[in-house]
């Protein structure tokens, strides 16, 4: 699971209001070289919740020297843009779980791949 | 006169395969309008025909068309057309010499192909007609194998197999400027794919949706039924970065039986990430997630450029969502699915149309496959929504009673609170009736045919 993936889930649990952003709880991280696109991550910088997403980082002990706040002009800073890639889409979990932060409920990763159904009763 | 006077603006000529036939006005109109271009076809525009003659456009465009399209086969700058020889002569002469100059000059090399549609020429009637030709100022050497310009006479003997007729109702003279992407249906067939399922996309019709959803370079586009990922694929051939969901653990991790006919279980390479590194787009491969698209997890914001998707028929593979189901207790594991109810065709559509509407960019696509039981279709059962304006509906026939529609959907209107519950209220929006059975009716169709046709409904067997 990529950080720009994370940053877009929310939990879904039954009765759970403040449910974003799950929390991050990896066993396995994996950093990949991905093509760096400029025009890509610049595009999905204005979708991003900035804070989640430095928070995410952190608890990954990926941060480096990512700013706590979003840079302005970013779309001609080079050096900003290559930092975000790098947290968006070359940081992996493989395996772990996403926590609700309000109901505790944990999702699995497995292989990358975040398991984000409910049982039936949380439905 | 039949013939207009000196033209001042270009015409093209875009010659399109026959097949798909529904699909192509939208696909080109699409591609027309990530231009920003409108669609203008001259006055004898039809739209069953192979070829359509547009105004309005610029050769750039029709290379960017071209670059795009797996309904058009070829396109041409149009340098004079008639319903005759000697009309199309007239149209030539009149097209402005220092339009043709610049092709044609000493020093280039050219060769002329000759195409019919409908009709088969002999090779000394081909001739004939490149000899025809010579009121044309070619003044370059011919070079067959590697020409630098190529002409074309192409000439339409109309769509009639059985009723050829012995001129030709239509003829066109033209440069050639590009071919379409019809390659790729055979570059991406899913016979060569690593990673195939029952209901894998064929690859013509998964390039066709992308290009209905207007997907363009950097877009973020997500499939909320993604099972093998064919729509993945070509919108990745496309440039755009994607992601998908599936209900289905065993698919989502590239596990279980195989859909190959002598291969029993799958292998260590076959996932969707992996068919998107087949054909070298795996740097655009976001995510896929296990999850249930009639929950949404995702947070509350305009987050995909294009929604395009599958969802499940109820036939080959079945339709379920998570629901609870007392007196039911499974020890939890880890590809426990949790336990489904039948979920009913018209509740898939609203929640697909709801869920759009609220994680769509504002001007993004929904383009999605609605299962039709023939007898029983009427416009009014495409499921509308109030954020968006229904911009093409394609169908192709699955059998006699069934076929299944590419419904093209364009977001105008943020979602407001009571927009989800508008269905209800108003009959215009009613959901999908009737068509909750589809599943029954498509096997009761079965059911009465069996001893008077022999073939097997297959999906595979209906895709080109």
């Amino acid at each position: 699971m990529k950080l720009l993936t994370h940053n877009m889930l929310t939990s879904h649990v039954k009765g759970v209001t403040k449910g974003y952003p799950l929390l991050i709880k990896a066993t396995e991280v994996k950093v990949n070289e991905v093509e760096f696109n400029p025009q890509f991550v610049s595009r999905m910088i204005p979708k991003l919740e900035w804070s989640a997403l430095v928070q995410a980082a952190e608890e990954l002990g990926h941060r480096q020297d990512l700013p706590g706040e979003l840079v302005a002009d970013y779309e001609t800073n080079e050096e900003f843009l290559k930092k975000v890639h790098r947290i968006l889409l070359e940081v992996e979990v493989l395996e772990g779980c996403l926590q609700c932060p309000e109901s505790g409920r944990e999702f699995p990763i497995s292989r990358g791949i975040p398991n984000m159904l409910l049982n039936e009763d949380e439905a | 006169m039949a013939t207009s006077s000196v033209r001042s603006c270009r015409q093209y000529l875009l010659h399109l395969a026959q097949d798909n036939l529904d699909f192509r006005l939208p696909e080109i109109k699409a591609l027309l309008a990530l231009r920003g271009k409108p669609f203008i076809p001259d006055e004898k525009f039809k739209e069953k025909s192979p070829f359509w003659c547009l105004d309005g456009l610029s050769e750039e465009d029709i290379r960017s068309i071209m670059a795009r399209s797996v309904c058009a086969k070829s396109a041409f700058e149009l340098w004079g057309h008639g319903q005759t020889h000697s009309e199309l002569r007239a149209s030539l002469l009149s097209y402005q010499s220092e339009n043709m100059s610049p092709f044609m000059h000493k020093d280039s090399t050219y060769r002329i192909n000759i195409y019919t549609f409908n009709k088969t020429l002999e090779f000394t009637d081909r001739i004939k007609r490149i000899d025809a030709l010579d009121y044309l100022p070619f003044e370059g050497t011919v070079n067959l194998k590697s020409p630098q310009h190529i002409f074309c006479l192409l000439e339409d003997y109309g769509t009639d197999p059985n009723n050829i007729p012995e001129h030709p109702n239509s003829v066109y003279f033209g440069r050639w400027l590009a071919d379409g992407q019809r390659e790729l249906i055979h570059s991406h067939s899913v016979k060569n794919r690593h990673f195939i399922g029952n209901t894998s996309m064929d690859a013509g019709l998964s390039f066709i949706m992308a290009n209905h959803a207007k997907v363009k370079e950097n877009d973020l586009v997500f499939d909320p039924f993604v099972g093998t990922g064919s729509l993945l694929v070509a919108c990745s051939h496309f440039g755009a970065y994607v992601c998908g969901t599936d209900i289905d653990y065993n698919t989502i991790h590239g596990r279980g039986r195989s859909s190959r006919k002598n291969q029993k279980w799958r292998g260590p390479d076959e996932n969707i990430k992996a068919n998107l590194r087949q054909y070298g787009t795996e740097k655009t491969f976001l995510d896929v997630m296990v999850s249930d698209s009639s929950k949404s997890v995702w947070r509350e914001a305009a987050l995909f450029d294009a929604i395009i998707t599958d969802p499940p028929y109820g036939i080959r593979e079945s339709t379920r969502r998570t629901g609870s189901h007392k007196d039911i207790t499974k020890p939890p594991d880890e590809s426990h699915i949790p336990v489904s109810q039948a979920y009913h065709l018209s509740d898939i559509f609203t929640d697909l149309l709801n869920f759009s509407a609220h994680h769509l960019v504002m001007g993004g696509r929904l383009v999605y496959w609605l299962p039709v039981y023939r007898p029983e279709y009427c416009e009014e059962m495409v499921p509308l929504n109030p954020c968006f304006q229904l911009i093409s509906n394609c169908e192709q026939t699955l059998s006699s009673h069934t076929s299944r529609r590419l419904i093209t959907m364009e977001k105008i209107k943020e979602p407001e609170e009571l927009d989800s519950l508008t269905h209800l209220a108003d009959p215009r929006f009613s959901p999908y009736q009737g068509h909750n059975a589809f599943r029954e009716k498509y096997f009761s169709g079965l059911n009465k045919r069996r001893g008077k046709e022999d073939n097997k409904l297959d999906f595979n067997d209906v895709s080109c």
